[in-house]
């Protein structure tokens, strides 16, 4: 900082009223203004951020988010990554056993439709192939279960597992626990000489437990173990597990189940899931399953431009199940046609309105804001009702007799519907930037080509025309990004064949559900529209925006 | 406008032709609704032409000549297809009557510069002529709506009743129907608590963020106008799907809530747009002078600073007022049957064709809409007469 003692102006900086220099108390005024000016700005900015930027930066996270394959089949995720997609030959034996254990916690906890039909997108028939297996897989692991508690009582009691299982603490605590008290189940703790013992036993019955105590809520004490908690125990006790040394509650039963196991039936898990269905022997399904097993996946991108994602990496649909490319091309088409026919229409009256008196083009500027302020759901239906079959337009030209009665005009839920209303509603957002721009186009420059010996049409084309360019790009670019975003009006009067990539996106969120597929073709459409957008402000500037006039 | 142009007659060979020529046209459409076209033509172009010749230069006088042909015209009308067809025969005779003296006293050559070669003329007539058919074609549909909301069929098309002004054929059960039927009265009752709050919402931030941005030193603030601006330039489908999945997460999904903010969010760049726009015109030292005598920021914005911006922040106000009015796409998707509002009512009523209650609606929402358009360009000249006012 300056030295506050040197106060004369001759030698040193120049000083403020507080003895600060000049320059850092200007920076300081400069400074606060600044903080000033953003502190009036942030409620505005947080809140759109949050109701508004962070919704688009969900979708855009759908677009490519795909955890529901990996968090549903763990373990059989894990184990396909080594598996040789290539090949003809479906995945070994484990990975099969390593499914039956992913599918029966799915199952229980109902995840595996929800699955099936994130699969379903991808490969067809992969959803009723889910809820088919998911049925049956309860019946696989029972084997086990039947052999145990044929060997032993003891193993069909739930109770009996809890006392082998459990802490003596937590099992006090269990059994002290009231339903009616409403209050949270005491955590299962495993016992440590039985974790250390029995691995996969303990992380199935924590599974069970968890599922049984959380996403139940029923009381522990009295629920029997999952199938599935019997196949780990034989799992742990043919691998070897040490049981001798084991001296806690259950001892003797697990010895004698330990000694048991070597005589017990197996289950080939394999045979049992192609029994359910041959699609598990085939490796389409398991290809499909391991494509899409990473967290994040391009798929949804490359659905939304007609492509798969196949082990060798992407490739086009079959031309027959192509269809968002020739959507895409259409949406463009016709937002181009529309764009078209508004510059046809409002250069004209743009032109009339910046060259007639003020109080007459002000009359008439009322006829072009009107529709601009009428709301767009009255605008769609009165083009309904006009373009109708039995509609005004059809009865005036039968009337007329430019059409026969038995032949009227198909005007409606086709392209040409959409086409004809989507322009009216768009007509106003041209005219406008026209006007604004024609209207600082001195009358006199077309008088003065014209005295030098220009046709009308010259005086126009090379005078005129050239000047009136930027509106017609401002009113252009505006119509564009309006229309190729529009839902509402394509939907009414659009059809089949008139519809919008919008029209597709609204059909994936709420009658397919397919979101993943609705935010890809969303962040595409997104992308056209921010960069049209960005050629906007280049050209315009957003702060030359003008409503209404 | 003062005429440009001295004015003389014209000879007869020039109008007596060109009336002809239209009357042709005009008897194409009453011929071939007749079933004979070329009769039509033919007899148009001498019938009217004669008229012309016998009104111009028989009896000379406009006004009685017109009335008659007027009368003339409206009777065969009638004749010829009932009540409708008198009103056109009416029109048709009230227009000829005029463009043939138009023509024949040159007074279609008075408000044009007096250089013009007749083709000039000419096609400056044609270029208004096809102006007017371009915002006949912008009005229409409003126009249309209107009257079939009375219609007493529930139909979407003009009844024979209706066309021959039959009492019979009007009715205004379809307002009954709508201020009585309940799933119409919850979709008002809806909109009107939604768009309020939501304007609100807007406004208030809206307007603080637009002082901000107008101060002379504001950091990064092409981005920041971006961002604000945003929600309008993202296509409606794109915000909807977003907020859907969003709000969804976050359980603002199908509440009244939800809908609200998202309503706010799609309303405030019209706010910043108008009220920035107005604060480009703002003298800052009527603010200095405020503080100079003593005001503290607060009695400064509210006293000094807010009356002047006030034209301004009422029209963003009502920008974003009929935005969320009118809004059905993301209603529709971020809202549930809870908040049914009115478009999203009439775009339900228009998929499955359910009723001209439709129409009747939308009329009262064109009467809406005129009294706000109404309101901001009163606004909009107050707020260009305060700006003159203020020093430059």
């Amino acid at each position: 900082m300056t030295d506050n003692t040197a106060n004369t102006a001759s030698d040193g900086p120049m000083l403020a009223a507080d003895g600060t220099t000049l320059k850092s108390s200007l920076n300081r005024a400069l400074r606060r203004q600044k903080l000033r000016a953003l502190m009036l700005i942030a409620p505005l900015l947080i809140f759109v951020l949050l109701t508004f930027i962070a919704p688009i930066a969900d979708m855009l996270f759908r677009s490519v988010e795909n955890q529901i394959v990996s968090e549903t089949l763990p373990r059989t995720t894990a184990a396909l990554a080594d598996w040789d997609a290539t090949g003809d030959t479906a995945p070994p034996e484990p990975v099969f056993k390593d499914l039956y254990e992913d599918m029966f916690i799915a199952k229980e906890r109902k995840l595996h439709t929800r699955l099936g039909s994130r699969l379903n997108y991808e490969l067809t028939g992969v959803s009723s192939l889910f809820r088919k297996s998911g049925r049956k897989v309860e019946d696989m692991g029972e084997v086990y279960q039947d052999q145990f508690e044929d060997l032993n009582k003891f193993w069909k009691k739930g109770e009996n597992w809890n006392v082998l299982m459990g802490t003596s603490s937590w099992l006090a605590a269990q059994n002290a626990w009231d339903k009616a008290s409403k209050t949270a189940q005491p955590t299962l703790e495993i016992k440590p000489e039985i974790a250390a013992l029995l691995p996969q036993t303990a992380q199935m019955f924590t599974l069970f437990a968890e599922f049984v105590q959380v996403d139940e809520n029923d009381n522990l004490a009295k629920e029997d173990p999952w199938a599935i908690v019997y196949s780990a125990l034989y799992d742990d006790l043919t691998a070897g597990a040490n049981v001798a040394g084991y001296s806690g509650e259950g001892a003797a039963e697990l010895q004698e189940a330990a000694a048991a196991v070597s005589s017990f039936e197996t289950v080939d898990f394999t045979a049992a899931f192609t029994k359910i269905d041959k699609d598990w022997a085939s490796v389409d399904v398991w290809r499909t399953l391991q494509v899409y097993s990473p967290e994040f996946t391009a798929g949804y991108f490359l659905n939304a431009v007609d492509m798969q994602k196949t082990i060798d990496g992407p490739e086009m649909r079959p031309e027959n199940e192509q269809l968002y490319l020739k959507l895409f091309v259409r949406t463009l088409f016709m937002s181009l046609v529309i764009t078209g026919s508004c510059i046809l229409l409002g250069y004209p009256v743009g032109f009339i309105l910046a060259n007639l008196p003020a109080r007459t083009a002000n009359l008439l500027m009322i006829l072009v804001l009107l529709p601009f302020w009428t709301s767009l759901l009255v605008r769609t239906s009165a083009w309904k009702v006009m373009l109708q079959q039995q509609g005004v337009v059809n009865d005036t030209l039968v009337w007329l007799g430019v059409v026969a009665d038995d032949s009227r005009l198909a005007l409606i839920n086709n392209q040409t519907g959409t086409i004809i209303a989507m322009t009216h509603i768009l007509l106003p957002f041209m005219i406008l930037p026209l006007y604004s721009v024609m209207k600082t186009i001195p009358p006199s420059y077309l008088r003065a080509a014209k005295s030098l010996g220009a046709t009308n049409w010259t005086a126009f084309w090379r005078v005129y025309f050239p000047q009136s360019v930027p509106g017609i790009g401002a009113g252009s670019i505006l119509v564009f990004i309006l229309s190729i975003g529009y839902y509402i009006t394509p939907e009414i009067v659009g059809g089949t064949t008139g519809t919008f990539i919008s029209n597709r996106i609204a059909y994936h969120i709420s009658s397919s559900l397919n979101w993943g597929l609705a935010a890809a073709l969303g962040a595409i459409l997104l992308a056209v529209v921010l960069g049209l957008y960005w050629a906007y402000d280049r050209i315009v500037g957003i702060d030359n925006v003008k409503l209404g006039g | 406008m003062a005429a440009l142009t001295p004015i003389s007659r014209t000879p007869v060979s020039f109008y007596v032709p060109v009336v002809a020529a239209a009357g042709a046209v005009a008897g194409l459409f009453v011929g071939t609704a007749q079933g004979a076209s070329l009769l039509g033509v033919v007899l148009g172009a001498v019938l009217l032409a004669a008229a012309a010749f016998v009104m111009t230069q028989i009896i000379k006088v406009e006004s009685p000549s017109r009335w008659g042909l007027v009368v003339i015209l409206a009777i065969v009308g009638f004749f010829l297809g009932g009540i409708p067809a008198m009103i056109i025969g009416g029109a048709f005779g009230w227009f000829f009557g005029w463009f043939s003296f138009w023509l024949y006293e040159g007074r279609y050559r008075a408000r044009v510069a007096p250089y013009l070669t007749p083709g000039q003329v000419l096609w400056h007539f044609t270029f208004r002529v096809i102006c007017g058919a371009i915002l006949v074609f912008l009005i229409t549909p409003i126009l249309v709506v209107m009257p079939l909301s009375f219609n007493a069929e529930d139909f979407f098309t003009f009844t024979p009743e209706m066309l021959r002004f039959d009492p019979e054929g009007y009715s205004l059960k379809h307002y009954r129907d709508f201020l009585t039927n309940s799933d119409w009265q919850n979709a008002l009752k809806n909109s009107v608590q939604i768009a309020p709050m939501a304007t609100l919402l807007s406004v208030s931030f809206g307007t603080l963020a637009a002082i901000g941005l107008s101060q002379p030193h504001v950091p990064f603030r092409r981005a920041i106008m971006a961002i604000l601006i945003s929600p309008m330039i993202v296509p409606l489908i794109i915000s909807a799907a977003g907020m859907y999945f969003f709000y969804s997460r976050i359980g603002l999904q199908g509440t009244y809530i939800g809908v609200v903010l998202a309503h706010a969010a799609l309303g405030i760049p019209f706010v910043i747009i108008t009220v920035t726009a107005t604060l480009v015109g703002f003298d800052n030292s009527l603010t200095r002078a405020a503080a100079n005598m003593g005001a503290g920021p607060v009695t400064t914005f509210f006293r000094v600073q807010m009356p002047l911006i006030l034209p301004g922040v009422i029209s963003g106000g009502l920008f974003a007022f009929i935005t969320s009015f009118d809004e059905v796409v993301v209603v529709l998707f971020v809202g549930s049957a809870g908040q049914k509002t009115l478009p999203w009512q009439m775009f339900t009523g228009l998929r499955e064709q359910i009723s001209p209650t439709i129409l009747a609606v939308a009329t009262i929402l064109v009467v809406v809409s005129i009294a706000l358009l109404t309101v901001v360009e009163v606004l909009r000249r107050r707020s260009e007469r305060l700006r003159g006012m203020s020093p430059a």
